[in-house]
């Protein structure tokens, strides 16, 4: 398939933005007018044709320009992506899955020739053609895990599974909303989710954690999270926080159509086979408010669920303070309608917005 | 008695034990300033136990060290500092096998990062008895500039490399043996809360 | 919540394999080669895995966990060694006395739950008889990593010493062997004394075996967290018993050779599983009622939840008493 790539920038003047395909097809993650935390899994085998859903690893219009901001974050701090000696063979694993999957997915796009341990990667969109020899990693200009990251959208935690545990033990860590890999790498599934507020006592990440320990080869799994950024920055880490964190005080009741973003994680589990690690990509989609509510359900819907997000829950994803002034912007796009349940647009069915 | 009750908190933050005589052949135990009353009180409980123990003690401001060489243990070391022993420890873990026991008490610092070198030696951390006495200072990281500020005592407190105003975090680190420091005043500069001592 | 959710198949992924190779290797023991057809490769895998065998015994399909022991990087073919069981359930059996060569089967995609830690500084292994599968796939892992290991393997005597030639042919300086015959045991404290710190060891065979090892390495201040184990649970059969499936609207008894998960499939009820070991979980169910004793035979709920009867794993675990009904 053709994709036009977007030449932007998710930092300094963000000329970051949506095409109207890309709108269209935004993981919105609210099914209905509220939220709470769930063990919200599913299938990871495939979805309605064009969505986001749909190939192992989404490649967008935004591939390119946010693989130019990784290389920036890991040129300005490496330790943005480690892994602890053992984890070697688990980034191995990595490289297989995803150049076997780019290449029969996008086949326009990547190729990948193999002749014994001889392997040839093509990556057309970044102009990449390398020969290396698979298992070998003085053959590739980094680890393997690295080398086919710095090609992949969205962050990837590689997992050791040992002890009736996950170990977050190596990862790919440059889109995060706010943890530090450097912080918590060696950490396990319950300590690096430590400060996730009131799901602990939820059970929540008991029950999650047997679901992913027992996720076999062949049948991954996906899941959605959100939290809101201001500005269209992917680089929202802790590392960072002292020189963006200001900018969540610049939105204003004019531009905080453009400059709010709801920010989504897909998030997709798929067991490693040589390794029998789990590897974890979170995979970031921004969407400024304005370009949201282009959709009447979607703006109902986002009005509710931030208005009535119990106040742990905006504290702990960082807009507690922004919330009154998200909430008088949307506002304006609730007339207090129905919305239909799920989390697609539905633009051919749902009401038009009666304000 | 040194023994501080923490308060309850996140699951990433360590939970101390009472040390507890374990089977083995040989046993490391690593303390410093009130952490030896803690090794008192173990070798109490089990009169063989010293004949096949090696404590490494770090006095600080404390004088126990009398009473632990007492004990009469199979080797014992009194150190100025932590980070004078560390060599030792590591020497000391080289030759060690399966079936030492490690036992360490006194500030969590020392702790923590006693407990990093055995795991990196091979020990699992769910092996390695800890128990707290004394002070409550903390080893914290600035997650912006990744120094390490020790002996922190207030919250927030200034990263003794690069000056931010820090808040502390329970969020604590096994590999790096620090809790997290996180810019205060990143959305409002200047705007510092006083300083409040720990646990307050 | 997002597209079209896809209710998971109870088990692992599923493939079609062609019987390549049927070798007796003893009086008990026979080796089974799988191929791909079209000469498709095998997924690669982790040493420590297994399989699960779907066999089809004159109508009732049968379903076991056998070890992969070929070599993690051969993806030409799959290998497991079978143990003749007389006594058993039937389907070590069937595999001896129906399955030839060119025969089609399905088998799953592997899945681990007796994995080798990579940061150990050494690996022991510790065989029992028909054990010495899963450390064959390891031992092939390890020689291709340089890994640090020696096998210590008990056989009840030389002509039934599966694979003993093999191992002591190529890697003489490591592996040891241990006849039942000659009186010959393990010296595990000896074995176990002066390891390095950071061995792991890896023990599979008889429980008793198992339960050994546990107890000795515990004795001499190993940590838990070093030692593994995989015990080939079979369900034990035991007395027949009648369950309600709440969900599914039906009665069914669970008879006295298989186990109330196989009773379920039986009846046509979907219920999930997927190591059928009592070990990883999956198959768990909630008892909506119970007049009687649970006979859990699982690794997988704590002494709570066992206690609670709030819980069954269906897999191994049995029920003795009035009546009793299922979250299925």
């Amino acid at each position: 398939m053709t994709i036009q790539f977007n030449k932007e920038t998710f930092r300094d003047d963000y000329s970051f933005k949506n095409s109207d395909w890309a709108i269209e097809r935004f993981p919105f993650p609210f099914h209905e007018d509220s939220y709470m935390y769930s063990v919200n899994m599913e299938q990871h085998r495939g979805g309605p044709e064009g969505s986001v859903y749909e190939k192992r690893f989404d490649v967008d219009e935004h591939y390119v320009s946010e693989m130019e901001d990784r290389a920036m974050v890991l040129a300005d701090d490496p330790l943005r992506c480690q892994s602890l000696p053992h984890m070697t063979l688990a980034g191995w694993d990595l490289l297989e899955l995803i150049m076997v999957s780019k290449s029969e997915d996008y086949p326009d796009l990547f190729e990948l020739h193999r002749d014994g341990d001889t392997w040839r990667w093509v990556n057309k969109p970044m102009g990449i053609d390398d020969t290396f020899t698979f298992m070998d990693e003085t053959t590739l200009p980094y680890g393997p895990m690295e080398y086919i990251t710095r090609q992949t959208q969205g962050d990837f935690c590689v997992l050791d599974q040992r002890d009736e545990n996950l170990w977050m033990d190596a990862g790919m860590i440059t889109t995060q909303a706010d943890w530090s890999l450097d912080f918590d790498i060696g950490m396990n599934f319950f300590e690096w989710h430590a400060p996730v507020p009131k799901a602990h006592e939820m059970g929540i990440f008991q029950r999650a954690l047997k679901f992913l320990l027992n996720i076999p080869q062949g049948a991954p799994a996906r899941r959605l999270n959100w939290t809101m950024t201001v500005n269209p920055l992917l680089d929202t880490s802790p590392e960072n926080y002292h020189k963006w964190g200001i900018q969540k005080t610049t939105l204003t009741p004019e531009n905080i159509g453009a400059k709010q973003h709801l920010r989504v994680e897909l998030q997709s589990f798929f067991r490693l086979p040589r390794s029998n690690a789990l590897v974890f990509p979170i995979r970031c989609y921004l969407i400024a408010f304005q370009d949201i509510v282009k959709s009447p359900k979607w703006g109902r819907r986002l009005h509710r669920v931030i208005r009535d997000l119990p106040e742990e829950l905006a504290t702990y994803k960082g807009f507690i303070d922004n919330r009154p002034m998200m909430l008088d912007y949307l506002n304006q796009f609730d007339d207090g309608l129905p919305t239909s349940p799920g989390v697609f647009p539905e633009n051919e069915t749902e009401p038009p917005l009666q304000k | 008695m040194s023994k501080f009750r923490f308060p309850e908190s996140i699951k990433s933050r360590p939970v101390y034990g009472t040390l507890e005589p374990r089977p083995g052949k040989y046993h490391l135990m690593i303390a410093d300033a009130e952490g030896a009353e803690a090794i008192l009180d173990l070798a109490g409980q089990d009169a063989d136990l010293m004949a096949k123990t090696h404590i490494i003690y770090i006095p600080k401001y404390t004088d126990f060290g009398d009473k632990l060489k007492a004990l009469n243990p199979a080797q014992y070391y009194e150190g100025p500092t932590y980070a004078a022993s560390v060599q030792r420890i590591q020497r000391v873990l080289q030759d060690a096998h399966m079936g030492t026991q490690v036992y360490l008490t006194g500030t969590e610092g020392l702790m923590g990062q006693a407990q990093n070198e055995c795991m990196q030696a091979g020990i699992p951390h769910t092996a390695i008895q800890t128990e707290h006495r004394g002070s409550v200072v903390r080893r914290m990281q600035c997650v912006h500039c990744k120094g390490i500020t020790e002996d922190v005592a207030t919250d927030p407190y200034v990263c003794s490399h690069c000056g931010l105003n820090l808040f502390v975090r329970d969020h604590y680190s096994r590999r790096l043996a620090a809790f997290q420091g996180v810019c205060i005043d990143a959305e409002d500069p200047g705007n510092v809360p006083e300083q409040a001592e720990l646990y307050s | 919540m997002s597209a079209a959710p896809q209710k998971a198949k109870a088990g692992a992924e599923k493939m079609d394999v062609t019987v390549s190779a049927v070798v007796p290797l003893n009086d008990l023991v026979t080796r089974f080669e799988f191929q791909r057809p079209n000469g498709e490769r095998f997924p690669p895998f982790s040493a420590g895995a297994h399989t699960v065998v779907t066999m089809d015994d004159n109508g009732r399909t049968r379903l076991n966990p056998y070890s992969l022991m070929s070599d993690p990087a051969d993806a030409s073919t799959y290998a497991i060694s079978v143990r003749r069981d007389d006594e058993g359930r039937g389907g070590s059996l069937f595999m001896h006395r129906n399955v030839k060569v060119g025969d089609a089967m399905t088998i799953t995609y592997p899945v681990n739950l007796f994995s080798l830690d990579l940061r150990a500084k050494k690996h022991v292994f510790l065989a029992g008889g028909i054990g010495i599968t899963p450390f064959m796939a390891m031992i092939a892992q390890l020689e291709r990593f340089n890994g640090n290991w020696e096998l210590h393997y008990s056989v009840r005597s030389a002509a039934l010493g599966t694979y003993v030639e093999q191992l002591t042919s190529k890697y003489s300086n490591k592996v040891h062997i241990y006849y039942d015959d000659q009186k010959q045991g393990i010296d595990l404290e000896a074995l176990l004394d002066g390891q390095p710190l950071g061995t792991n060891a890896y023990v599979c065979g008889p429980k008793g075996m198992i339960d050994w090892v546990h107890a000795t390495a515990s004795a001499a201040g190993w940590p838990d967290a070093n030692v593994h184990s995989e015990e080939f649970t079979a369900p034990q059969p035991g007395k027949p018993f009648e369950v309600r499936l709440c969900k599914s609207n039906k009665t069914i008894t669970v008879g006295e050779n298989e186990s109330l998960l196989e009773a379920m499939e039986r009846e046509g009820v979907d219920a999930p599983f997927l190591c059928r070991g009592g070990a990883c979980g999956q198959c768990e169910t909630g008892v909506v009622n119970a007049d009687g004793e649970f006979l859990h035979r699982d690794h997988w709920l704590d002494a709570d939840e066992h206690a609670s009867g709030e819980k069954i794993m269906p897999c191994v675990s049995r029920f003795v008493g009035t009546s009793l009904e299922i979250d299925r």
